[in-house]
């Protein structure tokens, strides 16, 4: 590895610090694709096919991945092992580059899924392509931050773009409403989180992570009301990011608003990134204040637990139920999260790994379901899928049953995991409180099966326009979705060793 | 592994995988049927026909090379998921043998038997999927590998009912699949607890082998009466015992027939097993501390299905209640905590799945040809279909008790073992017996004999094929009447290692000491004692040939 310095030439210029620009290869790539994308799209003649568009996002978050891959080696070499770049701003570790995949991957299949649905939609333009490109800079630069400031811009960057994709499906008055609600309520969060940073800054005198972690473990504060209350801000705002219960409240309607795929991507990519910034900021930087803000996590897991599979039963419309389940999913994470130990970290980071591809999963049978009977997504769509498509049908039982956390999905390890971790923290009231919500979350997930499987009597009139439309064969990309996502959840159910492996490789180590 | 003196890995022979083969045939099968195409329908009949009697000829071998000692056989080992010191550790000993084999050939006999009516192809699959779940569960001596077969077997089961049940059947599955995975669902915290202490004790990694922990206990008294409670709760709705059993009248009357056979006669014994193998075994203070918590609600599930099962009007129902009834009796000798009793709760859980699943076959006949279960509706079918009544009446009277028929071997054992325990279960219990004599013989009075319908007076007697699949069941019934020698042999080793292990870890058990009151003790402490001094070699080889009871 060999780094650039700009030497500075006179006395008078910037000091500008060095920067491994090898470390942010798959940040470029995607930044700097994006803005070719729109260059390429403004030049170019106007017919030019969206699925070049597609094509051309998949391939370069493929080669973002690709970048990342020799990061991902040197990391794990004893000898070299993790670093920072940007005078401690961005850092390098197997927790960010775990992330950094993960995101990746959900960039490449929802770009899959969003080539057919955009083009169904009559959505055309790079824009799309080019907004997922950039959000997923931010997540990336979410997951390597080291510093709160580079912190809040890939915050902002993430969702600034995820804003305007959940407003894309312009046509659709619900998806304008989803995208404002979105935008308000988010930007009304990040004043919360950049508040709290700054209060955390005037308790520590800095916002470099590593800085103030080790001004916490030396110093003692006389009072740390500024602190506490900075930490309760950033709590909030990134509470709302993942969806915790109270900040939920947009999530469901965004979520039903918003085009299916970039709900998708919200789901796995976006919640992620939310997760990856928590565990920055309280693992990397207040662990020592741990005894502080670990019964907050723990009343926040217990309410997102209880009320995102309460209000979830109760939903008509499959896009909202899954919100609602989303959030309880959400919960799960928050009970590893609360863990406060390196179980914790491993257990959040396979559950958002496993809970991306089923999540994924759910929304591209939603979004094909949603095709067939003519862009509507309630529960009545899903009566007799089994007999219509079974192959669809039975995948999609694969993903509710994997999200239930049945054993022999990913799902169940997922489950095993947080509560192994919660249950080595001792925090035996969660863990139970966690399981008593699952059985009411697979209750929801019944819901829907019964629907798919066990229900066939339809009015006649919905009947027949469900025969005209069931033989619309499901396009090549999307089949390409569910048979990895599918393959995933059910694979690494049956022999979840690699993945199991792969986070505990990927611990936060600066 | 080695440590356990018991767990004869050489000795357990042939280098043939039979356990492997007893739980992948089946999912090998499902695999098979779910690739023919779904115009074959005679086809998959016959390839789930096939692989299931392939399971039940491995299983039938496994009872012939089984040897009567106290070691588990057909061990097979491997690891699952290393990093979180996860195994595929399974076993055979007397205690799953038969369970083994019931699961075995209860499954091709309900294939050949019973036809869906509608959907081969999934039936099929799910039932071979089911075969594949209760095998798991009976073989696995991993904690977490128990867990997930336990649970596993709720797909099945739950599609089985809502698919091709009757009536409410929807409502009935999923209050069958969110009751039982309530209480498995704590049961998996208790699980991780447990192994999360124990490997904290011992200092090594995290493990959920089960004879690992259970041998080195690391939990202290408190903890382990809440741990218990975790995995009790789970095994008591499967069971289900009485306040916790009201999915099962649903699931049984709305269910197919086939599901019926199987759900009485395989899967309520995954509950009273795991009382048995995990219950007692792991928490062996607990299961004497709540005890008599267990013994009374035992008598009361046995009183309760009883009376209930007199009031039914519907036939199905009726034998449903009965099962409650009857597994309160498992419950009660599991839970008196000696060799008599939880070698009668193991035979009864046999005889159990023979009986209940025999005549859930024949209420499935007679549903078939007069497509009511109402009793009122019934009658007179005796003159009419005599061969029919006669096979009933056998069932009938071995789920009543009455010597010489399986179901009292079973009974008499547990109601020895609860009396000397302590006699007042053992007295209110045997109420119970009359009772089931009162509901059963009024049932089948109400429905074989009396006036017949006169619309329909011509019902069909049994077919060939009908008596054939019968006839396995019967003969199973009178041949462990009049000779059980064979098989309580083989499950005495097992049992008496187990009392003993119980005996030995349970310093502050209430009932280590009888109480006082019961003056039939000595008598049978010396029977005791006579069987607790082959533990002295418990090695290869302790055979027990004076085993019978009778």
């Amino acid at each position: 590895m060999f780094s650039l310095a700009i030497a500075p030439n006179f006395a008078s210029t910037i000091v500008t610090p060095d920067i491994a620009w090898v470390a942010l290869l798959p940040l470029l790539i995607l930044s700097g694709a994006a803005i070719l994308l729109l260059t390429i799209a403004s030049i170019a003649p106007k017919d030019l096919s969206s699925s070049a568009f597609a094509l051309f996002t998949g391939i370069s978050a493929l080669a973002s991945a690709i970048s990342a891959i020799p990061l991902w080696t040197r990391v794990q070499d004893a000898e070299r092992g993790p670093f920072n770049t940007i005078a401690g701003g961005f850092s390098v570790d197997g927790f960010s580059l775990l992330i950094t995949f993960l995101i990746l991957i959900s960039v490449i299949l929802v770009t899959c899924l969003a080539s057919a649905y955009l083009s169904d939609e009559g959505v055309a333009g790079p824009e799309p392509y080019a907004l997922i490109l950039l959000s997923a800079t931010g997540g990336i630069i979410i997951a390597g931050a080291s510093d709160l400031i580079v912190l809040f811009l890939g915050i902002e960057v993430l969702s600034i773009a995820a804003y305007v994709l959940a407003a894309l499906d312009m046509r659709r008055v619900q998806s304008q409403e989803a995208g404002m609600k979105y935008f308000v309520l988010g930007a009304f969060a990040s004043g919360f989180l950049l508040y709290g940073i700054a209060l955390i800054y005037g308790a520590t005198g800095s916002t470099s992570l590593s800085a103030i972690r080790e001004f916490l473990d030396s110093a003692e504060l006389t009072n740390d009301a500024l602190l506490l209350t900075g930490i309760a801000m950033v709590l909030i705002g990134l509470g709302f990011k993942v969806a915790t219960v109270p900040f939920h409240f947009w999530t469901p309607d965004v979520y039903q608003g918003s085009p299916t795929p970039f709900v998708a991507y919200m789901a796995s990519a976006v919640k992620a990134a939310g997760f990856a910034a928590l565990i920055r900021v309280f693992y990397g930087a207040l662990l020592s204040y741990q005894t502080d803000w670990k019964p907050i996590i723990y009343g926040l897991a217990i309410a997102t637990l209880v009320v995102g599979s309460l209000m979830a039963i109760v939903q008509t419309d499959v896009k909202r139920l899954l919100a609602y389940s989303s959030i309880s999913h959400a919960g799960y994470i928050l009970v590893g999260f609360q863990s406060g130990s390196n179980d914790g970290v491993t257990s959040v980071s396979f559950y958002l790994i496993t809970y991306a591809f089923m999540v994924l999963g759910s929304f591209t049978i939603v979004s094909i379901v949603g095709r067939l009977s003519g862009g509507k997504t309630n529960l009545q769509d899903f009566e007799g899928l089994a007999s219509r498509r079974p192959i669809l049908a039975a995948v999609f039982t694969v993903f509710l049953l994997g999200q239930a956390g049945i054993p022999l999905t990913t799902g169940f390890f997922a489950k095993f995991y947080v509560i192994e971790a919660a249950i080595e923290a001792r925090s035996f009231g969660l863990a139970v409180t966690a399981m008593v919500t699952a059985v009411i979350a697979a209750f929801l997930y019944l819901k829907i099966l019964v629907r798919m499987w066990l229900d066939d009597n339809d009015e006649s009139d919905r009947m027949s326009m469900r025969q005209a439309r069931a033989n619309i064969p499901i396009p090549f990309q999307v089949g390409f979705v569910l048979l990895i996502s599918g393959g995933f959840t059910l694979f690494f159910g049956i022999w979840p060793e690699p993945i199991v492996e792969l986070v505990r490789e990927a611990l936060p180590i600066l | 592994m080695g440590s356990f003196a018991f767990l004869s890995l050489a000795a357990s022979g042939p280098s043939f995988p039979t356990i492997p083969a007893l739980v992948i045939l089946p999912i090998i099968g499902a695999l098979t049927v779910a690739l023919t195409p779904s115009a074959r329908v005679g086809l998959h009949k016959l390839l789930a026909t096939l692989f299931s009697g392939i399971v039940g000829a491995i299983s039938v071998w496994v009872l012939a090379a089984f040897e009567s000692n106290s070691d588990f056989q057909f061990v097979s080992e491997r690891t699952w998921v290393e990093s979180l010191g996860i195994q595929w550790f399974a076993g055979i000993d007397g205690i799953s043998l038969f369970l083994v084999v019931l699961t075995g050939l209860l499954f091709p006999l309900t294939i050949v038997a019973i036809n869906p009516s509608h959907d081969h192809k999934a039936y099929y699959v799910w039932l071979l999927l089911l075969q594949s779940g209760c095998m798991g569960v009976f073989v696995a001596l991993d904690l977490f590998m128990f867990f997930v077969f336990f649970e596993i077997v709720l797909i099945p089961m739950y599609f089985l009912i809502g698919k091709w049940g009757h009536g409410n059947a929807k409502y009935a599955a999923t209050k069958f699949f969110l009751y039982t995975m309530l209480g498995s669902a704590i049961m998996l915290v208790s699980i991780i607890a447990l192994a999360s202490l124990h490997s904290r004790d011992s200092g090594n990694d995290l493990t959920f082998n089960l004879l690992e922990i259970a041998e080195n206990p690391a939990i202290s008294t408190t903890t382990g009466r809440i741990l218990f409670l975790g995995f009790a709760l789970a095994f008591a709705v499967k069971v289900p015992l009485f306040p916790v059993h009201t999915w099962l009248p649903d699931a049984h009357t709305e269910a197919p027939t086939a599901g019926s056979v199987i759900l009485a006669g395989v899967m309520l014994k995954l509950g009273t097993y795991g009382f048995i193998r995990f219950g007692l075994y792991l928490f062996p203070e607990a299961s004497h501390f709540f005890a008599p918590l267990f013994l009374t609600l035992g008598v009361l599930g046995i009183l309760y299905g009883a009376v209930v099962a007199t009031m039914q009007s519907d036939l199905k129902r009726l034998v449903a209640y009965s099962s409650i009834a009857h597994l309160g009796f498992i419950i009660l000798g599991t839970f008196a905590l000696n060799t008599q009793g939880i070698q009668g709760a193991t035979v009864q859980m046999i005889n159990h799945g023979i009986s209940t699943g025999a005549l859930f076959l024949l209420v499935g006949i007679i549903y078939e040809r007069k497509h009511t279960r109402e009793i009122a509706n019934l009658g007179g079918i005796q003159k009419s279909a005599p061969i029919l009544a006669g096979a009933f009446t056998i069932v009938m009277l071995s789920s009543i008790g009455l010597p010489g028929l399986n179901g009292f071997v079973g009974e008499f054992l547990i109601l020895l073992g609860a009396f000397t325990a302590n006699r007042w279960w053992a007295v209110v219990a045997a109420v119970g017996v009359i009772l089931a004599a009162l509901y059963l013989l009024w049932a089948y009075q109400r429905v074989f004999h009396g006036q017949a319908d006169p619309s329909d007076e011509e019902i069909k007697d049994l077919t060939h094929w009908e008596r054939l699949i019968l006839v396995p069941l019967i003969v199973a019934i009178v041949y462990l009447g009049i000779y059980p020698k064979p098989m309580l042999n083989r499950i005495e080793p097992a049992v008496d290692r187990l009392v003993a292990h119980v005996e030995e870890h349970a310093e502050e058990g209430r009932f280590r000491e009888p109480t006082p009151t019961v003056g039939v003790r000595s008598s049978f402490a010396d029977l005791v004692e006579n069987f607790e001094h082959h533990e002295d070699h418990h090695g290869h080889d302790s055979h027990h040939d004076e085993g019978g009871h009778e």
